[in-house]
């Protein structure tokens, strides 16, 4: 059994050594530290943490001016605050200006759990992914959390993290080595491409072992980096597997499976595409495992997914 | 010592004069902008630029200067205008503002225009980007400040109180803002659209230094600054009245001249009427 680590918890971590490095990072939050994780940075960093309160919209462009007189500002609050109710600040105080705001936003999907459908962001993706400069990670595990929340500091202009809450199992060894915009393929196979991100690529992972035991050899991609999304992976499953399902804990309209989807139109090999996601509902109180279940985020929904694109594929 | 391109206040209130010449040409040739708000502020903006801000023309990056925020976006037509008599670009680019390849955007866009220090143009946005510039000067134990021109209409924005707030907790004593008060908003005046009602009061409440201020006596402006970097521990905020459409009469006070740019005839007269007032004073 894998470790269980939240990308939230490795966040805060990587926060505290990027912080040690360098003393140009800086880092907001609205009176979520303790959820978000940046609790630990500002007990380390109190002089370069900065207490916004229950203000997301002023926490961004907050976050804009800092970074437009030089800082490296990481903005964190939840999700669906973060892309939501922030969305015109995210959009024309930090992309249009192309200043350096890291927005790593936590508790993102349907595994928020209890919660229920307010504070379940299943949009956050597709809104962050249209905006013009703005980069969009999807972290699967800790590993490549830690990664992405370094490597934000050191590409110019904004990004934007999405996180979770829940535990899950690390995927990664920690010398693992990661590119933005390549995914990074987790198993080979030639049968059907599953494509996932976040907590969706270990649920895909199993899939993968659901079908295997039917003969059926499935590659998996993490496709942690949305934007710059990986064409070539893409173009090549396409190309190698003539069927693709995408996984992620996000509507299926604009999140990574419309993303994948638009990259096939464009890509050189037309090939039936499976969606799996939360099919354009909100979400609602439950434990995060009664909500993959009801919405269909499971190993075995990926793994069905899998075979109708198959046959999809053979009746084309 | 900050360096200041204008000391004397005659020579301060020629330029304002020279200002909204330009920004008056500027709209004529550009047929859309927003006139009201552009000469409303004039008289501030020429002060900022041309006396109170340590700021390089020849350096507009210069990491060391006092920044301003046009909060109210819509009135580029005087930042530009105070920008390149400041002598950060050549003043005959003013005529290219809202065209095709133009460094000149309709609202302000940090990337594209020397000296413009944040992007804005959306209401509300900017008193916050500024006090994160404040915040990020006092991390560093910076001696720049950062003003931030906010309008009056622009106070319905909900994320101005969230900002004004952030300024007084983190004790933003380097972050001045000033509200441009002409009262007037594109569907009518601010008491009827949505009543501000007394805006000095409201930033005391919040906590704020408030200065009242006639925003058209350069004179008062520049001892409000003044007064503003002696206050310690509190942003200050300088409620300026002023008249919208300030300096060309059929403009003053006139709600339709927001955002509506005069015709070749209006741009005529405009002039005209300004190099009056500049001749009376010389």
């Amino acid at each position: 059994m894998a470790e269980m680590i939240a990308t939230r918890s490795a966040y805060g971590k990587a926060l505290v050594s990027l912080g040690a490095r360098r003393n140009d990072v800086v880092v907001l939050d609205a009176d979520l530290s303790k959820s978000t994780m940046t609790a630990e940075f500002a007990k380390a960093f109190p002089d370069r943490f900065v207490q916004m309160g229950i203000s997301e919209q002023d926490m961004m462009a907050t976050a804009a001016g800092l970074a437009a007189a030089g800082k490296v500002a990481y903005a964190s609050t939840f999700a669906v605050f973060a892309a939501g109710r922030a969305f015109e600040q995210v959009r024309n105080s930090v992309c249009y200006p192309q200043l350096d705001v890291k927005v790593c936003a936590t508790h993102a999907g349907l595994t928020v759990g209890d919660d229920g459908g307010s504070h379940q962001a299943i949009e956050d993706i597709a809104l962050m992914r249209v905006l013009p400069n703005m980069k969009v990670f999807v972290p699967s595990d800790a590993t490549v959390t830690e990664w992405i929340v370094k490597q934000a500091a050191e590409v110019p202009g904004p990004v934007y993290v999405r996180l979770g809450r829940l535990p899950v199992p690390v995927l990664y060894q920690p010398d693992q080595r990661f590119e933005v915009g390549r995914a990074a393929t987790l198993r080979n196979g030639n049968d059907v491409a599953i494509i996932a991100c976040g907590l969706m690529v270990s649920k895909a992972l199993e899939a993968a072992d659901i079908l295997i035991a039917q003969g059926i050899e499935a590659r998996v991609i993490d496709m942690f980096s949305i934007k710059p999304l990986d064409l070539e992976a893409i173009a090549c499953a396409a190309a190698d597997c003539g069927a693709i399902v995408t996984a992620e804990e996000h509507s299926i309209i604009g999140g990574l499976g419309g993303a994948v989807a638009e990259a096939v139109t464009s890509a050189g090999k037309c090939v039936p595409v499976e969606r799996i996601g939360v099919a354009d509902k909100f979400g609602k109180s439950g434990k995060p495992d009664q909500l993959l279940e009801a919405y269909g985020l499971t190993a075995e929904s990926v793994a069905q997914a899998a075979l109708r694109c198959i046959a999809r594929a053979r009746g084309m | 010592m900050p360096q200041r391109l204008l000391s004397d206040p005659e020579q301060l209130r020629a330029a304002a004069v020279r200002i909204r010449k330009n920004i008056v040409k500027m709209l004529g040739r550009s047929g859309s902008g927003h006139p009201g708000g552009s000469l409303s502020s004039a008289d501030i903006m020429t002060v900022l630029y041309l006396n109170e801000m340590n700021v390089r023309p020849e350096e507009p990056l210069w990491p060391g200067r006092d920044r301003l925020v046009l909060s109210k976006g819509h009135a580029a037509p005087v930042l530009y205008a105070a920008l390149a008599e400041a002598g950060f670009f050549p003043e005959d680019e003013l005529l290219t503002l809202r065209q095709w390849g133009s460094r000149l955007q309709g609202h302000p866009d940090m990337r594209t225009t020397p000296g413009v220090d944040m992007s804005t143009g959306s209401l509300g946005q900017g008193l916050s980007a500024a006090c994160g510039m404040a915040i990020a000067s006092k991390m560093d134990g910076a001696p720049w400040r950062v003003y931030a021109l906010v309008g009056d209409g622009e106070l319905q924005e909900g994320q101005i109180w969230e900002a004004a707030m952030t300024a007084v907790h983190r004790k933003l004593d380097n972050l001045t803002a000033i509200i441009d008060l002409n009262g007037l908003q594109i569907d009518g005046t601010t008491e009827a659209v949505k009543s501000l009602r007394n805006v000095a009061d409201r930033f005391r409440v919040f906590g704020w230094n408030v200065i009242e201020t006639d925003g058209h006596d350069i004179p008062a402006i520049m001892k409000a600054f003044a007064a503003a970097r002696e206050a310690k521990g509190v942003p200050t905020c300088i409620v300026a009245h002023t008249i919208k459409g300030k300096g060309v009469s059929f403009m003053e006070n006139q709600v339709g001249w927001h955002g509506t740019a005069p015709k070749p005839d209006q741009v005529e007269e405009a002039l005209r009427e300004l190099a009056a007032a500049e001749e009376v004073r010389n």
